[in-house]
Formats: structure tokens, sequence, C-alpha cells
């Protein structure tokens, strides 16, 4: 059973994963974020490697990501900061990142890399699922990994059965049609979705990211699906304070007031 | 090239033998399907074909003529000839995918065309479409470009485009790309991407392709009807590559014909100081495709630059690449000076002001007319250089001012 069968088979109240850019704000944060999201009993966490065009992500997570690669993160420096990772937790941890920096380090030899280093899971969102089962899925599986694949509200019921069959962790079901960042409320359509999504009685738990940012997102994600996946919401927390462990509590304070 | 080329490249998921593709995630992949679906559909309708038929003759003045450049032959040899894209309405061949992707948005029911510019000239482009669509328009302009190419912009305001500043980053094409997209997914119900060359995830570099197709069907056509002859070489500045694919598209079964796609060399040949992405490149992925990339070991696109601000993009279009790779096309390298000079050449020598992206093109004719002096050289000249006369006076003053 790997740690994200175990986190979903003995936890019962909904799951929070929480996403961060990698060497935001300062390049040496990475392990003490880790430890401070775990510590204060984080579920999983999304360890987000610096892009200069991360297409799925917002202007937050878009800023967070230049000012990581302005710091000197790189994929090597990366690894090297989580090699000691799996001495302070022992929660999923996911790598996700865009494709071309992982083509460049090589996608196999990061795949082995990421699994000696104690990494869980992937997620790769500019990769189509026909290139992944294609081209990449023998790579992936060899190396331990599981590969994490999104579904929104214009996946058809097919391909998100599909998605099911490949997957052994959890779906990552995007709320929107759109970018991260945060959202006041879910509409109607959101909702119908998630309860469309809920009644198709998947094998593998979902959770809910993209627009996760206050109790009420967070409450209705909880409702309709495993628990949530918030990102733009903390590194928001971390540019208020330089301080990791009050940038958590913030966080915690956002989701649950 | 087999007779169906256009059928078999690129392939039914987006692909130029290993370049291009759709490599963005699975909100926008949604979109381009629902986008791939639709051009299917409409764009070979004969409704949609008559129409843009009509827009090409009447609004846009079509067929541009090629033109005969007999001060300039003199002067260097050879026998140069002109596509004339800097007669096409708006000043640049841009219109002409931008007419096509206004007409295809019409049809789908879109009420607002979104796009990316760096210098401006396919927002204007772009703008000029959505005036006539009386679809709205809003285009994504980094500041530092802003700044920069202040006619441009006051240009997409009197057509009654929005300008959005994009503040983030290093502020210029680039972010204006993340910046539009971004946007785009705010609404893709009732908004559309209007990408500005043949590059970004499928459809766009083929749908670019197939609107700019016509430079090439009538530069053809108009070149054998003026000589007799089909021309030894074609060339044209390969930016995104969409003026090039145009005209280039004609003659690819063409084995006598030698094609040359002109990149800039900038100040320098050094990583950052230009844009030379297939002599320089190599295989990566860049805002949703794949193809030749000026990239650091990270993985990260590098910076690029070039006197001609259409030019430097540090990706190109994926069919580029395969062409490059199947050696239909040479792939060459022009620099700043060479290219300010060629155009004050054209000035003086012709009365054509040429912009400086085309510039490049024309300063490679001119290098190829002294190799082979008794050869024909077709240059499409993809657009004018109104834009960039304060700029070049400012920088490098008028020739005769100039000191050695």
């Amino acid at each position: 059973m790997n740690r994200f069968q175990k986190l979903f088979k003995t936890k019962n109240s909904p799951v929070l994963s929480v996403y961060f850019t990698a060497g935001f704000p300062k390049i040496h944060d990475t392990a003490e974020i880790i430890r401070q999201l775990s510590d204060s009993g984080i579920d999983m966490i999304e360890i987000g490697i610096p892009f200069s065009d991360p297409m799925a992500d917002g202007p937050v997570i878009q800023h967070s990501s230049q000012i990581a690669l302005n710091n000197g993160m790189t994929l090597p420096l990366l690894f090297e900061q989580l090699k000691d990772i799996r001495k302070i937790t022992d929660i999923p941890l996911v790598l996700m990142g865009y494709l071309n920096p992982v083509l460049q380090y090589g996608f196999e030899a990061f795949c082995t890399k990421a699994a000696e280093t104690g990494i869980d899971g992937l997620i790769i969102p500019d990769l189509p699922m026909r290139e992944y089962l294609n081209e990449f899925q023998g790579i992936v599986q060899k190396s331990g990994l599981e590969n994490i694949l999104l579904i929104t509200p214009e996946t058809s019921e097919d391909r998100i059965r599909r998605i099911d069959a490949n997957s052994h962790s959890f779906i990552y079901m995007v709320s929107t049609a759109s970018t991260t960042g945060a959202k006041k409320d879910f509409g109607e359509d959101t909702v119908a979705y998630f309860k469309r999504v809920k009644e198709m009685n998947l094998i593998n738990p979902v959770l809910t990211g993209f627009g996760v940012s206050n109790r009420k997102t967070f409450e209705t994600a909880c409702q309709y699906s495993r628990g949530a996946i918030t990102g733009s919401v903390f590194i928001r927390c971390l540019q208020q304070t330089s301080d990791i462990s009050k940038a958590v509590k913030l966080l915690l304070e956002t989701l649950h007031s | 090239m087999s007779e169906n080329y256009f059928k078999k490249y690129p392939d039914q998921k987006g692909f130029y033998n290993q370049y291009g593709g759709a490599f963005v995630p699975p909100v926008l992949e949604a979109e381009m399907k629902k986008i791939n679906d639709a051009y299917y559909a409409i764009s070979k309708s004969h409704n949609f074909i008559s129409e843009l038929r009509s827009i090409r003759k009447h609004y846009q003045g079509r067929p541009t003529p090629v033109y005969y450049c007999n001060r300039l032959s003199d002067k260097y040899g050879a026998r140069i000839y002109l596509k004339r894209e800097d007669l096409n309405h708006s000043g640049a061949h841009k219109l002409n995918h931008c007419m096509g992707e206004a007409l295809l948005a019409k049809f789908m029911g879109k009420k607002k065309l979104i796009a990316e510019t760096g210098a401006g000239q396919h927002g204007v482009a772009l703008a000029t479409a959505a005036a006539y669509f009386g679809l709205e328009c809003e285009i994504h302009m980094g500041e530092v470009d802003i700044a920069k190419e202040h006619p441009n912009v006051v240009r997409m305001q009197i057509l009654g485009a929005k300008v959005i500043p994009v503040t983030h980053g290093l502020k210029t094409l680039k972010e204006a790309v993340d910046s539009a997209f971004t946007a785009y997914l705010q609404d893709p119900v009732n908004t559309i991407y209007c990408i500005g060359s043949v590059v970004g995830p499928h459809p766009f570099p083929m749908m670019v392709r197939d609107f700019q197709r016509i430079v090439g069907i009538e530069a053809r056509e108009q070149f054998l009807d003026m000589t007799g002859e089909l021309p030894d070489n074609v060339v044209a500045c390969v930016g995104g590559g969409s003026n090039s694919i145009g005209i280039f598209s004609a003659f690819l079964e063409d084995d006598e014909c030698e094609l040359y796609g002109i990149e800039p060399a900038g100040r320098s040949l050094n990583l950052g100081d230009h844009a030379a992405t297939m002599s320089f490149g190599t295989p990566g992925i860049i805002h949703g495709f794949k193809c030749y990339l000026l990239q650091d070991e990270k993985g990260e696109p590098s910076p690029v630059y070039s006197v001609a601000s259409g030019l430097d993009y540090p990706g190109v279009g994926p069919e580029h690449c395969m062409l490059h790779d199947l050696k239909k096309v040479k792939y060459d390298v022009i620099s700043d000076k060479e290219c300010i000079d060629a155009f004050f050449e054209l000035s003086r020598l012709e009365g054509i002001i040429p912009a400086l992206e085309s510039s490049h093109a024309v300063a490679y004719a001119l290098k190829l007319a002294q190799q082979e002096p008794k050869k024909s050289i077709l240059v499409n000249l993809s657009g004018r250089g109104d834009k960039d006369v304060d700029f070049v006076l400012e920088k490098y003053g008028l020739p005769e001012d100039r000191k050695e």
C-alpha cells in the first residue's frame, strides 16, 4: 500500500493537501515549509517546481515561481534540499512541475531520483493523458511513483473512468475551467459538476483543487470529495509573513474561519 | 513531399513528425479540442470560404502584387522580386490569419477576441479584424513593450481594442502570452484566444498556416505569370514563422526552388543576444507545443533579442522544425547590422520602407544575389516599416550621418 492509499484508508475526516513553490519566498525554505506543514497536521504536500511559463497557474503562483527562479531554484538543488526529507515527515509528498524542465533533466532520471528521495507522486499538468499513456507511463510505474491526473468540468465521463482505472493514488478534480487562484465561492454549475463526479463512485478518492481559498469553498470541496488542495492562499500567507510557522497558522485560520 | 502534404501534416494529434502537439493543462485541452472541431467543421464550409475570399479581395486588397526590384537587382545582381505583403491592409501579412481567426470566432458565436502582442503588429491586425466583425478585442502587452511601441498601442485603441498592460516578470512577450491565456481561461465560452503566429498548441499552428497559405498561392502564380518559371530562391524571415510558412507552403513540392528561412542573429551569437532558434535551439516545450527552443540547462526558455521586436521569440513554429529536419528549408541568420543596412538599401533604391522583421529577409537576398548573380530570388516582404522609422532614426541615424 502506498502512502496515498494509507492516508485515505486511515483518515475519515477531510484531507487537506497544501501546495507551495520550492524556492519561495527564500531559496532554502523548502525543508522547513514541509516540516511546519506536516507538524501542523496537513495531510499531504505538493512541492511546486518553479517554471517561467506555468500555464495552469494564476498570477499568485506565477509570481512565486518567478521569485523562486530568480532565487536560483533548480531541480538538482531541489533534490539536494529534499534528500533527508523522509527523516522529517511521513505524509505523502507530490512533486508538481511542468514538462519541459523535467524533460531537460531527463524524464527517467527525474522519476528515479524523485522516488529515491522519498517522493510519492507526480503532477505534470501540461502532460496530456494520451501522451502520458503512450510514452511515459512505463517509466513512472517502473520508478514506483504515482502519476496524478487531473479532471475538469469539461472532462467526459468516459475519460474520467479511464483516469480512474489508471490511478492508484487520487484524482485531482480541478474546480473550474480556469487557472489556479482564489475564488470567493463555487457557482451552481461547479457544484453540479462536483455532484456528478461524486455520483460516479470512482475507485480512487477525489481531491478538489483550484479556487479553494476560504472556509466556504473548503467546506463545499469537502462535502463532495475526500478533501481539498490549496495553493495560492498559502503562497499569499507566505507573502504576508516571512515566519513560516505563522504563515501556516494563517492558512489554517483562513480555511477554518 | 506527397501530394496531400497539407492533409498529412499535422497528423490528427497536431504533430509535424515529432514537433507540435498540444502540451496543455486539461482545462485548455478541452478548449483546444472545441476550436479544432469547429475549425474542421466550419472552415471547410462553402459559406466560410466565400466570405473569407470576399474579405481578402474587397477589404484586405488582395492579391498583393509581386514586384521586380530594378535598381536593387542592378546593384546587387540576380533578379530580386518582392511579394508585397506590406501592401496588405494594416501593413503586414498578419491580417491574413487574423481575419480568418475572427471569422471562425464569429461562426463559433464568440463575443471577444483575446491575444498577446510583442511589437503590436499582431495586436493591430486583430483589433482591425475585431472592428470589422463587431467583436470585442482585448490585447495583452508587456509594460516594457507598451512604452517602446507607443504608436501601435494608440492604433489598437483607436480601433476600439482594450490594451491590457502586463506588469509581472520581464513585462514583455512571454508574460503577455501567459496573461492572455489566463484571461482567456476566465471565460472560454464567450472568448477565443487568437494566437499571433504558427506557434502554440494544436490547432493554432495549422490554422494560422492555412490562413497564411494565400501568400504562397498568389506569389507562385504571379511569379510564373511574370517570368514563365518558378523562382530559384524564396526567402522569408522567421520569428514564430507565420509569413515564411505562408510563402514556403506553395513551393514545398518544387524541388528546383531553394527555400530560405532567416532568423535574427541580433547583436551577437552569444546566448541572450539573438533569437536564432534553428541554429542554437534544442527540442523543448514552450507555450504548449514541442519545437526547437532556446533554453538553458534547467529547461527555462532563454532571454532572446533582436532589433526586430517581431522576431524575438525563443521557440519557433513546429512545422518549421520539421522542414528543418527534412532539409526542405535552409535556415540561416542575419545580424542587426545587416538588417539595418538592408532597411536603408530597399528604402533608397526602391522607395519601399520595409519592416525590420522583413529587412532580415531582404538582407539575406542581397547576400544571395551577390553569390548567385544569375538566379532569381523571391522575397516575402512581410510588412511595411512605418512602425520602425522613429526607432531606427533614434538608434542608428541616417546612413550619411553615421560615423564609421
